[in-house]
């Protein structure tokens, strides 16, 4: 079984990110760029299935700029064995994302394509459901826990209510929540052998996809700001406020 | 035609608030027509909670075997077999409605918007990306469905109005795919208020140092009535179970009350009670950005503040 690893390049989880003064966008200017955590996480389950003995091959994936390359080589040095990158210097939107993963499971036929529950950039968390929808199979999103044996996979989900479990069959789109698992660090020489694995190059028009966006974002501001209040003396005098204000 | 459809969440006989909620969020765009779907095994109960919310036009009751698990696989195929008659479609930002909105999204063949704050008319929106850092206002094309997500957050819950309006009811169209199956839900179970929708919140994090520490949130929750919550650091240490996490990736919330106890104030964790009312931070770091935000703050160790509080209220 091959596992198909879509990963997005975004501003760093560490970097607090601030909306640019004329409102076109967020300040991204040399700003540290990582793997979407969530994708990390998505990769690292995907090298653990591998290690485990279920699967062949683990195959990286990502859409945008040259610059995108960084993050496949991580992926690379984390362990995946080889990369796909489809270029284009075009930002894409959800389904646009859905609609170009799944020409490349056309051309890799995948058992498991595991993303990452949602990018912390546009925070949409659609691109793993779309993609299921257009490819007809199951999904598993916010998965904590995968177990797989003999053509399905038993996937736990956080949900609002607790622990959902879920079995699917294979093929099957799965998406990463945080405590699926922590993704190990990369080590120097994983990153020098990371350079001679295969990267793929395909552009964004070969495939023939539908990729413009659909939503048009015509407006960034920054969120209201609470301020801070008061620091008080006693739990007494955090009572009185309390109840002063109908609270309590 | 213009026409809002609303999908229902509900669990154990009951519509969940933020159905409620998503309907408040429909209200502003504007459209006369709104109608709420209702997917069940056995859905009356459900349906006729449904059909007396103030502003709902019809309730569709759609009733299968299929329906007392819903997944998404199963669902979205319904939601496209009904989307003809809607110019928008609308569900909560909660789990529920983040596994199956996009889902039904790209069977339609449409963008999705995700957790609508603010409806600035039918096909203008603001949602937070960046974990709240920045708010982008998203226009959707005039001549498509437009499907999204309300961030239940961000709205009130519509009330209840002083008459039902029709339920109808429907076959579903479509067919159980057989690819997914539901095995179980475990809940943390619980007797206090619902964390998602409670008045006041009281939260934990890292400094309650084990399960046990938490007995002191677990208390002071109980005699103030609130639902109790947690840092991720806290739910990832094993003190408590995930459902009761707060933040980008729990659950955001805007209780008229919360405490923030031993909580740093990492910015995910912010990004999920900034519509809190008055927040109260209880922390030994003087220096702890949780403070920024804060309305009250208290410094001091919270091994002792607590209880005393629980005392004096």
């Amino acid at each position: 079984m091959k596992i198909l690893v879509p990963i997005k390049r975004v501003v760093d989880y560490n970097v607090r990110v601030r909306v640019k003064s004329d409102g076109s966008g967020v300040e991204t200017e040399g700003v540290k760029m990582s793997i979407n955590p969530f994708d990390e996480i998505a990769l690292e389950e995907a090298l653990r299935i591998k290690e485990a003995g279920n699967a062949e091959e683990v195959v990286v994936c990502s859409i945008g700029s040259k610059d995108c390359q960084q993050q496949l080589r991580t992926g690379l040095a984390m362990g995946a064995d080889r990369a796909i990158h489809v270029v284009t210097d075009t930002a894409v939107q959800p389904l646009a994302a859905a609609r170009i993963f799944l020409k490349l499971i056309e051309k890799e036929s995948p058992g498991i394509v595991f993303l990452g529950k949602q990018a912390i950039d546009d925070d949409n968390s659609q691109t793993g459901q779309m993609l299921a929808a257009l490819w007809d199979r199951p999904q598993a999103t916010f998965a904590s826990k995968v177990e797989l044996s003999d053509g399905t996979a038993k996937v736990t989900r956080e949900v609002d209510a607790g622990l959902e479990t879920l079995e699917v069959d294979l093929p099957a789109v799965l998406t990463s929540d945080l405590r699926l698992n922590e993704p190990r660090f990369v080590k120097l020489p994983d990153i020098m052998k990371a350079k001679r694995k295969p990267l793929d190059e395909i552009a964004l028009d070969d495939l023939g996809v539908e990729a413009a966006a659909q939503l048009e974002v015509t407006a960034h501001e920054p969120p209201p700001t609470r301020s801070g209040g008061r620091i008080l003396e006693s739990a007494q005098e955090l009572v009185d406020e309390l109840k002063n204000k109908g609270l309590l | 035609m213009a026409r809002v459809l609303i999908i229902a969440q509900h669990e154990d006989g009951a519509l969940n608030p933020a159905t409620a909620k998503t309907l408040a969020g429909a209200k502003g765009l504007g459209i006369a027509d709104i109608d709420i779907a209702v997917f069940a095994e056995s859905g009356a109960g459900v349906a006729q909670q449904a059909s007396r919310l103030d502003g709902v036009t019809r309730v569709l009751m759609i009733e299968h075997a299929d329906f007392a698990h819903p997944t998404a696989a199963r669902i979205a195929p319904e939601i496209k077999a009904l989307a003809d008659d809607y110019s928008h479609i609308l569900g909560p930002s909660t789990t529920f409605g983040r596994d199956l909105m996009p889902r039904a999204a790209a069977l339609i063949g449409v963008g999705q918007v995700s957790d609508v704050q603010e409806v600035l008319d039918s096909h203008t929106f603001k949602r937070p990306i960046y974990a709240g850092n920045a708010i982008v206002t998203v226009k959707a094309p005039a001549d498509q469905t437009v499907v999204a997500t309300i961030r239940s957050a961000s709205y009130s819950a519509a009330a209840e109005g002083d008459s039902a309006c029709e339920v109808e009811t429907r076959e579903a169209a479509a067919s159980d795919p057989g690819h997914t199956r539901f095995v179980n839900l475990e809940t943390g179970g619980g007797d206090g208020p619902d964390l998602q929708t409670a008045d006041r919140v009281v939260s934990g994090g890292r400094a309650m140092g084990s399960s046990e520490g938490f007995d002191v949130i677990y208390s002071f929750a109980k005699k103030l009535g609130a639902a109790v919550g947690a840092s991720r650091a806290a739910v990832d240490a094993g003190y408590v179970p995930n459902e009761l996490q707060v933040g980008q990736t729990g659950k955001i919330i805007a209780p008229e009350l919360y405490f923030a106890i031993g909580i740093s104030g990492a910015i995910q964790h912010l990004t999920g009670i900034k519509d809190a009312g008055t927040i109260v931070a209880i922390n030994k770091d003087a220096e702890a950005p949780i403070f920024e935000v804060a309305d009250y703050g208290l410094v001091g160790d919270l091994f002792e503040i607590v209880p005393e509080l629980e005392k004096l209220i």
